[in-house]
């Protein structure tokens, strides 16, 4: 059976990716269905949601509209998920190369450094270093970034190690190509699938960690979150519980759908190995 | 027992080193902030430029970038961490204070992520591919996709708002002049909503990793020979197949610390719970950029600390590592 079939097979996997294409489509038609600044004042504060049916979702404390917040957030949401596992990935996966394929000393010292990263808790990481930056959507993404890259790079290096003896590789240097060369055409290309296999995890852990940081309030300020639009309804906790538990309910879908798709992904491509 | 020693003397080793690149890099990240804690004590208080001048020069801000760094480095040594300006007091003793409150949330809710998710794993891992097996499953990665400090406030909605059962926040009723049994009960109390929050999120990843270690000592050979020797079900489920299954687990713990540790920055905040999260928070919002310093390092050699004793437990647990593979 084919790789599409068999993911269109798998009920988990489907819902992932309606999930995921709902989220997509959310965050494209944003600046279309709700033009202007979507944090701007639309209708009286505090309106509950399903009372006004040109404000469905209803008002925040300052009447914002909800929906219109939700959909722009959404953007904010994709596009650091995707910038930071992308930046994370490219990373991980050159340090490890190198980490893997030189050997020695740059290895020792560069998976130091990774053990280094990976001593301080990811999330403390980044709060300090928005808060030395400032915050804004490139510091975020770069923040996040900070604290995952860890991973891919343990994972391109371990793959590294059993390709480097290979005799492809073997060839390389006895054609006379440059390390380098073999280390980033030969070797990173064929470490890639192991750590593509990381990288819903890593979209999911960088959605979760943009919103705690918004949450906190040391998101983008020109941009909607979802973390923000939380930590705005806390606010009014008591009187007005579903400012915070609409967006969570978001956050909770779209990491959610990451982790179905990709996993439907990793399990439809990969080789199995027996049954289970 | 040598093995074990050498071992931990190797780690010990490699662990000094990495917390002085952790101590060297985060030194010269939070350098290069704009401003430093004499304009940030000044903001508080006001002063003139000489006053400036002066402050800058009694604390050692008016040195190269180097200077100050040696000079750090040289008062860690004597367990050191510098003067807070926020709360005019050694950034050790105020991080001392606040420590065994994070301290007593990690440890609770590691116990209730670890404990409730490695058996629902062992459940859910006993019969490989059934409903059950299913339903956990995804409820499980249902769980892990939920951030913890909406979980949180969710809580507080149900549980402190509208069912008014447990309080809404803090680590302990104020000014109740509470002692001994009493205290503790109150803490307990306090800690039930933070520790559920931090926990079930976690509780996904052991619950996973218990049925996929499940799923692959079920195709071992000892396995099938405790089978075979007709040993009851339960017994190969319990005795054979989650045992195995079990000491990845152990290694998880240890890895798990820092996530651990991130996660009640939010959650200590949500629930105002006065641990090292929350005080890192007020650390950023007072811009006290030493006492940053301070609350990351000791984060580091806690979770350095965490780590040793796991690999210390993990070669007791397991006879079959060796010094020879510690290096890894």
């Amino acid at each position: 059976m084919n790789p599409l079939r068999r993911f269109l097979r798998t009920p988990e996997a489907v819902a992932g990716a309606i999930l995921l294409a709902a989220l997509i489509a959310m965050a494209l038609i944003a600046p279309l269905l709700f033009p202007g600044d979507p944090q701007a004042i639309a209708g009286p504060a505090l309106l509950p949601p399903f009372q006004d049916w040109s404000l469905p979702l209803g008002t925040d404390r300052l009447g914002r509209d909800v929906q219109a917040e939700l959909f722009h957030g959404a953007r904010t949401s994709l596009a650091v998920g995707l910038a930071a596992a992308a930046a994370a990935l490219a990373i991980g996966s050159v340090v490890g190369t190198l980490a893997g394929f030189a050997g020695g000393l740059v290895d020792e010292m560069l998976m130091r450094v990774t053990d280094a990263f990976q001593t301080v808790p990811s999330f403390l990481l980044a709060l300090a270093f928005v808060s030395v930056v400032g915050p804004s959507l490139g510091i975020v993404v770069a923040a996040i970034v900070l604290g995952t890259w860890t991973g891919p790079a343990r994972i391109a290096r371990a793959e590294v190690l059993s390709i480097r003896e290979r005799d492809y590789v073997a060839s390389a240097r006895a054609i006379g190509m440059h390390p380098l060369e073999i280390a980033f055409r030969e070797v990173l290309p064929n470490a890639l699938p192991p750590v593509l296999a990381m990288s819903s995890v890593i979209v999911a852990a960088a959605v979760l960690t943009e919103a705690a940081l918004s949450f906190l309030g040391l998101g983008d300020p020109n941009r909607v979150t979802w973390g923000g639009m939380i930590a705005e309804g806390r606010a009014v906790l008591r009187t007005a519980p579903f400012l915070s538990i609409v967006p969570g309910i978001a956050l909770v879908l779209t990491v959610l759908g990451v982790y179905l798709a990709g996993e439907g992904i990793v399990e439809t491509t990969a080789v199995r190995r027996g049954l289970s | 027992m040598t093995r074990a020693l050498i071992l931990l003397r190797r780690r010990l080793v490699g662990s000094v080193f990495v917390l002085l690149i952790v101590v060297i890099g985060t030194f010269l990240l939070l350098e290069a902030a704009p401003g430093d804690a004499v304009d940030a004590y000044i903001v508080s208080t006001g002063g003139d430029a000489g006053m400036i001048e002066l402050l800058r020069h009694r604390w050692g801000l008016d040195q190269s970038e180097l200077t100050r760094l040696a000079n750090y480095l040289w008062a860690l040594l004597h367990l050191d961490l510098g003067q807070s300006v926020t709360f005019s007091r050694p950034i050790r003793d105020v991080i001392l204070e606040r420590l065994p409150n994070t301290l007593l949330l990690m440890v609770s809710a590691t116990a209730l992520s670890f404990g409730l998710g490695s058996a629902l794993g062992i459940y859910a891992g006993a019969r490989p591919g059934s409903a059950r097996d299913r339903f956990l499953s995804i409820g499980s990665l249902a769980l892990y996709a939920v951030p913890g400090f909406w979980l949180g406030l969710v809580l507080i909605v149900i549980f402190a708002v509208d069912l008014r059962w447990l309080p809404i926040g803090g680590i302990e009723t104020l000014a109740s002049d509470k002692t001994g049994l009493d205290r503790a009960a109150d803490i307990a109390i306090h800690l039930i909503l933070p520790v559920a929050a931090l926990g079930f999120i976690y509780l996904a990843l052991y619950l996973r990793m218990m049925r996929a270690g499940m799923a692959e000592a079920w195709r071992q050979d000892f396995v099938l020979a405790a089978r075979a020797r007709g040993l009851s079900r339960r017994r190969v489920v319990l005795a054979h197949v989650a045992r195995n299954a079990l000491l990845p687990l152990i290694t998880m713990l240890g890895l798990q610390s820092a996530q651990m540790l991130g996660g009640s920055v939010v959650i200590e905040s949500v629930f105002s719970v006065p641990g090292l999260g929350r005080l890192a928070q007020e650390a950023v919002a007072a811009r006290d950029t030493p006492l940053l310093l301070g609350i990351i390092l000791t984060s580091a050699v806690l979770v350095v600390v965490i780590n040793l004793l796991v690999d210390i437990a993990y070669a007791f647990l397991d006879p079959r590592v060796g010094a020879g593979e510690a290096g890894a």
